[in-house]
């Protein structure tokens, strides 16, 4: 135990009755006292200091905020050192370490909601400006905090149509979807929910590891690694505990297809996650949704106690005789939390900062243990891939990027939404299928992949959207996110904004992106030096940041410098 | 293979330490030799074949088979931005003299970069140190050195996110009013000159601190048992700084109020 010392800021009655009461939930009794959660790795045995961040929540959505006696009460349940749990609650955007006003708006100014001159969403308050809230499908969009009422969202669509879910050349991912969606284990079980599962137990894990490396799925959070791979060095792995994670901060600007996913069919990440648990050999699984999908976090919570009333999970999973079970996480409000040894740091309890890699998570993640992280869509992919066969599901796509992808159109598009397409499709027909540019004005540039992804000219309509495709044009699909931008956008606003997002994002630990970042914003908003430096930023956040958040801080700018938009 | 040299590295060496057995010295900033590898300033990015950005020598470790190149044209750029960038934003004239020589060595200029340097007033709380975070490259050292790599008092940590981040106690409260013990052990790792002694940031700001005229005495801590060596820095007849060495096997730098700021009361 270190020498711990507790500060002189007193915890009000209300402050700490939150924190005895956030301890005694049925969830954290059990597991602060499970030996699955607390068995650390040899360096972070660290007891119950992964339920830092939730404590953290507890206080901010109670009391609005995080004050000096909160964090003390907090501290001392916790035994976590202050000046700690103070760069933890600093770290995230959503937690608040001043007197919080009463109504806090956070309103999104990113790259598709400042395309639309929205009012004030019915909602008055103070307001700050905000980075992309992944609902930029019915932008504009704010969070809204309020001591005791906790942390929503709201949105309003501005000209634009409500949210699409689309799959014009037939549904896999989102056939649960279209049918209304699945949000109770009975609708689940109407269409065929869990049968993937039971598939997994036939086969048993060599099966489900076979079915997966011959699908050829790749990864789908960003960075397209093989996933059969990674299952393969989890599932081989000797050690006796290990950890499933989903990744669902999804906070990519203009993405929201994991939201969509996990509001309206939940328990496909639950099975999905449950199959991978089971397959690598681990029986305790994490999902970490970003800290502003509020109706995602209630929907998934929902639907993992009813598979536990319903005996997917638990002790023993669909009677695999396996035991197997799902914590979910909150994160804060942290863009870089979704590079996964960030999120293992978040989840640990410590500042999201990204871990040196080497060693990976697939030997040393979670507490130090073997550790499978994937994305929400690859995860839901795995359902497809046992239901179908490997043949026949990748009999959709290319040799090298076989199955769908689903896209995120959003700005001035005539139907914004979710978008199902086999991969290769080209970016014209994504465009055309989901109505083309909105009435009245005229194509001027598409943003792929997000802020760290780059522009594609209207003459480059032809590029076919596969990891090669994309590659070979010089792109990539990034998260999936398709920006329209008609005439009359000012696009130098658009790099300037995107520039913002890295300085504003940037988790500050190495030097090249936290000093890097801040200099690029300056530069591309005209505050200070010439374009002249940009070169020497862009190699050095891309050559020698730890992450990839850094690495990919320049890709735009560096996109917009060759076509002339800046 | 570094460099062209064929290195027979121990396994768990870490690519700085291989480079040294055979000679090649690859620059450091955050690294020291007391504590793990912060892996923040990538000053000692070096190229590593097979892998597209640049690797942190000071943190990771040698593989077998692995080709090194340490002073590339491509690394001598990056070397050069980085210092650069933390010019552009740190002051930094107080700073251990291995950075400066890395300025000269690097050929990197001050004002390349220009935009938003970091203000921040001085803290000075006490009459045994002073802290000026306008002078911190954020290098990590302090923090660990106060946290679980020696001290074990966890009175300060990295807050806020980006370019805001800063070391801090809980709620920038004043560090009597915080854990610190004030062991000093935080001041013996700063490279910058964020922190320091009082005596020694009283007599840089009145221009009186020259290094030069300083000597240093060896001799062993007298306040208890233990035996903590001490370097005693002595400018024209008076003890201005104490210090313990780094490479020691007891006390490894670290010392505790009695030996760093006991002298003061001595006289
Ligand atoms: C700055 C940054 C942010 C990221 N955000 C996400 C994210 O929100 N969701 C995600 O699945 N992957 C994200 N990733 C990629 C993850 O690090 C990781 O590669 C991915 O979760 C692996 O899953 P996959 O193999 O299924 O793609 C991010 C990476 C970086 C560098
Ligand atoms: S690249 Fe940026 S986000 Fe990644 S570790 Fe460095 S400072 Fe943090
Ligand atoms: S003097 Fe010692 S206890 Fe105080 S901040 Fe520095 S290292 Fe920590
Ligand atoms: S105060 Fe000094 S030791 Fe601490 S992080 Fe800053 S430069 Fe490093
Ligand atoms: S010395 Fe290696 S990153 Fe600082």
């Amino acid at each position: 135990m270190p020498n711990v010392h507790f500060g002189n800021g007193q915890p009000t009655t209300r402050e700490q009755e939150i924190v005895e009461q956030f301890l005694l939930e049925p969830e954290r009794a059990t597991h602060a006292l499970s030996e699955r959660v607390l068995v650390g790795g040899p360096r972070r045995a660290t007891g119950i200091r992964h339920l830092l961040l939730p404590g953290l929540w507890a206080l901010q959505d109670s009391v609005g905020w995080v004050s000096p006696g909160g964090l003390k009460a907090l501290c001392d349940s916790l035994g976590v050192p202050l000046a700690e749990a103070y760069g933890v609650a600093t770290f995230y955007e959503l937690l608040q370490s001043e007197p919080p006003p009463e109504v806090l708006i956070r309103q999104c100014d990113d790259i598709t909601c400042m395309l639309f001159s929205s009012g004030n969403l019915g909602v008055e308050g103070s307001r700050v400006g905000s980075s992309c809230l992944g609902q930029c499908d019915s932008s504009a969009a704010a969070v809204v905090q309020r001591p005791g009422h906790g942390t929503a969202i709201v949105t309003e669509s501005v000209g634009a149509s409500t949210p699409v879910v689309a799959a014009p050349a037939g549904a896999r991912l989102l056939r649960r979807i279209f049918n209304g969606g699945a949000t109770t284990i009975a609708d689940y079980r109407s269409v065929g929910g869990y049968t993937a599962l039971e598939v997994a137990i036939e086969i048993g894990s060599s099966g489900v590891l076979g079915a997966i490396q011959q699908s050829g799925l790749r990864g789908r959070g960003g960075a397209a690694f093989p996933t059969g791979a990674k299952w393969l060095a989890v599932a081989d792995s000797l050690s006796s505990t290990k950890y499933v994670i989903a990744n669902a901060d999804e906070s990519e600007p203009g993405t929201f297809k994991d939201r969509v996913l996990m509001e309206q069919d939940p328990f496909a990440l639950i099975e999905a996650l449950t199959i991978a648990g089971l397959t690598v050999g681990a029986d305790c699984g994490w999902i970490y949704i970003r800290g502003e999908y509020t109706l995602s976090y209630a929907r998934i919570k929902s639907a993992i106690s009813e598979a536990h009333s319903t005996g997917f999970l638990g002790a023993d999973v669909a009677g695999s005789g396996r035991p197997f079970d799902i914590e979910v996480r909150r994160g804060g409000g942290a863009y870089v939390c979704g590079e996964e040894t960030a999120l293992l740091q978040s989840i640990e309890g410590y500042r999201g900062e990204p871990r040196s890699k080497p060693p990976y998570p697939t030997s040393d993640g979670l507490f130090g243990q073997p550790t499978l992280i994937n994305n929400v869509e690859t995860l839901v992919n795995v359902l497809e891939i046992l239901h179908q066969g490997p043949a026949e599901w990748r009999s959709v796509g290319s040799a090298e990027s076989p199955g769908t992808r689903l896209f995120c159109l959003s700005g001035h598009v005539a139907r914004p939404g979710v978008y199902e397409h086999p991969m290769g499709t080209t970016l014209g027909r994504v465009l055309s299928d989901a109505g083309g540019v909105a009435a009245g004005s005229e194509l001027q540039m598409i943003l792929l992949g997000g802020a760290a992804g780059g522009f594609v000219s209207p003459e480059q309509l032809h590029v076919e959207l596969s990891f090669e495709g994309a590659r070979s044009a010089g792109l990539s699909l990034g998260s999936g996110a398709i920006v329209v931008f008609d005439a009359s956008v000012d696009l130098p606003k658009v790099v300037a904004r995107v520039a913002k997002f890295f300085a504003n994002e940037s988790c500050g630990k190495c030097v090249p992106c936290r000093i890097g970042t801040q200099r690029q914003m300056e530069i591309v908003a005209g505050r200070s030096g010439g374009l002249r430096v940009l070169d020497d930023l862009d190699q050095v956040m891309t050559d020698s940041s730890i992450c990839g958040l850094g690495q990919a801080a320049s890709s735009l700018v560096r996109s917009a410098r060759n076509l002339g938009v800046i | 293979m570094i460099d062209g040299i064929e290195v027979d590295a121990k396994a768990g060496a870490t690519i700085r330490s291989a480079a040294e057995t055979v000679g090649i010295e690859i620059p450091t900033l955050c690294w020291a030799r007391n504590l793990n590898p912060a892996n923040a300033c990538r000053l000692c990015v070096v190229e590593v074949e097979g892998t597209r950005p640049l690797v942190a020598s000071c943190s990771r470790t040698v593989e077998d088979q692995m080709v090194i190149t340490t002073n590339s044209a491509r690394v001598r750029e990056n070397r050069r931005s980085v210092l650069e960038l933390l010019a552009s934003a740190v002051e930094l004239d107080w700073a251990e003299s291995e950075l400066v020589a890395h300025f000269v060595e690097y050929e990197a200029r001050s004002d390349h970069f220009d935009g938003t340097k970091l203000e921040e007033a001085s803290k000075i709380h006490d009459d045994l140190f002073a802290r000026e975070y306008s002078r911190c490259v954020l290098c990590y050292r302090c923090v660990d050195a106060c946290g679980d790599q020696a001290q074990h008092t966890f009175a300060i940590a990295i807050a806020g996110r980006g370019f805001e981040s800063r070391v801090s106690t809980e709620f920038d409260v004043r560090l009597p009013d915080s854990a610190c013990v004030y062991c000093g052990n935080c001041i013996a790792v700063c490279p910058t000159g964020a922190l320091t002694p009082l005596t020694e940031f009283v007599m840089r700001t009145e221009s009186t601190w020259v290094q030069e005229r300083q000597v240093v005495t060896h001799t062993v801590c007298a306040f208890c048992g233990v035996g903590c060596n001490l370097e005693l820095h002595v400018q024209d007849d008076n003890i201005v700084k104490v210090t313990s060495p780094s490479d020691h096997d007891i006390s490894l730098g670290n010392l505790c109020i009695k030996g760093r700021f006991g002298w003061q009361h001595l006289d």
